[in-house]
């Protein structure tokens, strides 16, 4: 099988994230990067059918040089080989992203295309359904369980109070939820192998932006909250509080 | 006139909550920008739901039906929005962040070759431009967004607007549209806890973390969520464990809420745990440890022992609404 995984360089989910100078992205002093954790489940899913039906897998991810580290973190898991969309600066609205993705995805007669449900930064949770329907292809998101038989696909997908079962044909565009799986620690050996395999970088013709970020700022911080010390003897004030000033229950 | 879409989700026959706060909001928002507001429901048998779009401020309203709707498709229900926004030259469009509505309207946003702020919990007009507010870095920050090219579309988180009664006179227009074979089959769609109210669409809910100690004390929070006409959510630790199901697991791994009022119990308030929960409009916080940080993003806390002071609240509360 020949499967591409897209992936997203993100701050670590328990770094501080600060706005920037220029009020419209993070500032990124100080701030440590991984793989965005949804995407780690997109690539054991690809690792896991490649080991048992063989092909290869390939990364594809959309940044400047800087990112070719955390690249490598996937090229540890075991994927084989990486292509990074040289930009600047990961765009910051999705359908530029997009746009540039399935261009070079076009060309690389996959079976599968995998991405993670969500990048934890931007948090538009829309990457894999915007490739899908630029593709042409059927697209499966936030997957729980996946079974791929041959030239097609069953999977189990989210929803509200419930999980959907749908079958689909390969090729196919699949977003990855966690539980998917549980992804593997990079050995040693995968490190060191990560090291000789190749980056191929290519230069993405980038779409208008439609989606323009005009203003990042802390959520407003919650005032002072009146936290009381003598446990269920206190229960009726809090209980009158929620009546009578915050006139919620 | 152009005009601000809103996109009811229909489930088994039935509106999902959020739908009215769509009404209200793309109804105010249509009253800012001076454009008209429409209501749009796909799919079949809708008769009986659209009385709703009226009961909520929106006079025109537009059933797309079709066989091809019968059976719900994100790519069929992706091209019926597509091409209502087309033929109704929409400015704006609006669902509620629901699971269908994250995976239906980028599809949708592509095929009109516009782009999509999802999760909104708050907006506004800005002369022509509509400035979206969106929670990014797991709430970490809000992002203020826009849209350059039309329509301008958007999620929107639920119970982050208000659903406000304001009956109109509403006509009914039934639109025809092509639709694309789909593209994917939906085998079987089978509900859990058919019945239980959806953490995300729950007024009040009172949550349980790992001080709790194990399923089989959640008695007395399922007894203080009854009281409260409340659902009842978790930390992660708690479903990862299985003593409640996945459904129930708020954070940024798992759902995101916005309550009216949110009572996390035995909780400590990890970053994860609170990127799910930040946005409620009330905290409360019962824990035995003073220095918990779940106190930090809280309103109202309790220090103590949570098997005291669950019951006790529980017979607080029953008291005042014996009185009611
Ligand atoms: C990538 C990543 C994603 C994550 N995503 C999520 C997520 O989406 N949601 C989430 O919740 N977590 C998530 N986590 C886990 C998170 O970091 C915390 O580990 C978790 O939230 C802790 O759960 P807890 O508060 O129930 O348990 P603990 O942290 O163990 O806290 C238990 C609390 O109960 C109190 N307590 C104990 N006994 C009593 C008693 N008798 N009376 C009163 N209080 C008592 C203790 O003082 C303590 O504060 C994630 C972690 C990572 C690394």
């Amino acid at each position: 099988m020949n499967i591409a995984v897209c992936i997203k360089q993100t701050p670590d989910t328990t770094t501080r994230v600060k706005v920037g100078p220029g009020g419209t992205g993070i500032d990124e002093a100080g701030i440590n990067y991984i793989i965005n954790p949804y995407d780690e489940f997109a690539i054991e899913e690809a690792l896991q059918l490649t080991e048992k039906n063989g092909g290869e897998v390939t990364l594809l991810s959309m940044g400047p040089a800087s990112i070719e580290k955390t690249i490598r973190e996937g090229l540890a898991m075991g994927a084989h080989k990486a292509i990074r969309l040289n930009v600047d600066k990961t765009p910051d609205d999705p359908t530029v992203t997009a746009k540039a993705l399935a261009e070079t995805l076009k060309n690389g007669q996959y079976d599968l295309i995998f991405f993670g449900k969500q990048a934890v930064d931007d948090d538009h949770g829309q990457m894999a359904s915007l490739v899908g329907e630029l593709l042409d292809l059927p697209t499966v998101t936030v997957v729980l369980e996946l079974h791929v038989d041959g030239g097609s696909a069953t999977a189990k997908r989210e929803v509200e109070g419930g999980l959907e079962t749908i079958r689909f044909s390969l090729p196919a565009v699949v977003s990855a939820q966690r539980n998917l799986n549980e992804p593997r620690y990079r050995s040693l050996k995968g490190i060191m192998q990560a090291k000789k395999k190749t980056i191929e970088v290519v230069e993405p013709a980038l779409a208008e932006a439609h989606l323009v970020v005009e203003k990042l700022t802390p959520p407003p911080a919650k005032g002072e909250g009146k936290i009381f010390r003598n446990g269920a003897q206190d229960a009726a004030e809090v209980v009158r509080l929620l009546r009578e000033e915050a006139k919620v229950i | 006139m152009s005009t601000v879409l809103a996109v009811a989700d229909i489930r088994n026959g039935e509106h999902r909550s959020v739908n009215f706060e769509v009404f209200s909001a793309a109804a105010k928002l249509a009253g800012e920008m001076g454009l008209s507001v429409t209501a749009v429901f796909i799919g079949n048998g809708l008769e009986s739901l659209t009385g709703a779009a009226g009961e909520y401020g929106i006079a025109n309203v537009v059933v797309v039906e079709d066989p091809a709707l019968d059976k719900f498709s994100a790519d069929t229900f992706a091209a019926a929005i597509a091409e209502v926004a087309k033929a109704k030259g929409a400015a704006v469009v609006l669902m509620g962040a629901t699971a269908t509505a994250r995976d239906v309207l980028p599809r949708a946003a592509m095929r009109l070759d516009t782009a999509l702020a999802q999760d909104t919990i708050a907006m506004r007009a800005d002369g022509a431009k509509v400035v979206f507010t969106r929670p990014m870095y797991a709430g970490k920050l809000l992002g203020e967004v826009s849209i350059k090219s039309m329509p301008a579309m958007a999620t929107i988180r639920s119970k982050a607007f208000k659903a406000e009664h304001s009956p109109v006179g509403a006509t009914v227009e039934k639109v025809a549209v092509s639709l694309p074979t789909p593209r994917v089959k939906i085998e079987e769609l089978a509900l859990e806890n058919t019945g239980t109210l959806d953490v995300t669409e729950a007024d009040i809910i009172v949550s349980g973390g790992r001080g709790l100690k194990g399923p089989e004390n959640w008695g007395i929070l399922e007894d203080l969520a009854k009281t409260l006409g409340a659902a009842t959510g978790c930390s992660r630790p708690v479903s990862d464990e299985g003593w409640r199901p996945h459904d129930e697991h708020i954070g940024q791994t798992g759902k995101v809420v916005s309550p009216t009022l949110y009572i996390a119990v035995g909780i400590s308030g990890a970053i994860q745990h609170i990127a799910g929960m930040s946005s409620s409009k009330f905290i409360v916080a019962v824990n035995k440890d003073e220095e918990a940080p779940i106190f930090k993003a809280s309103d109202y806390g309790i220090v103590g022992d949570l098997f005291e002071v669950i019951p006790a609240l529980n017979e607080e509360i029953k008291k005042i609404k014996g009185n009611d």
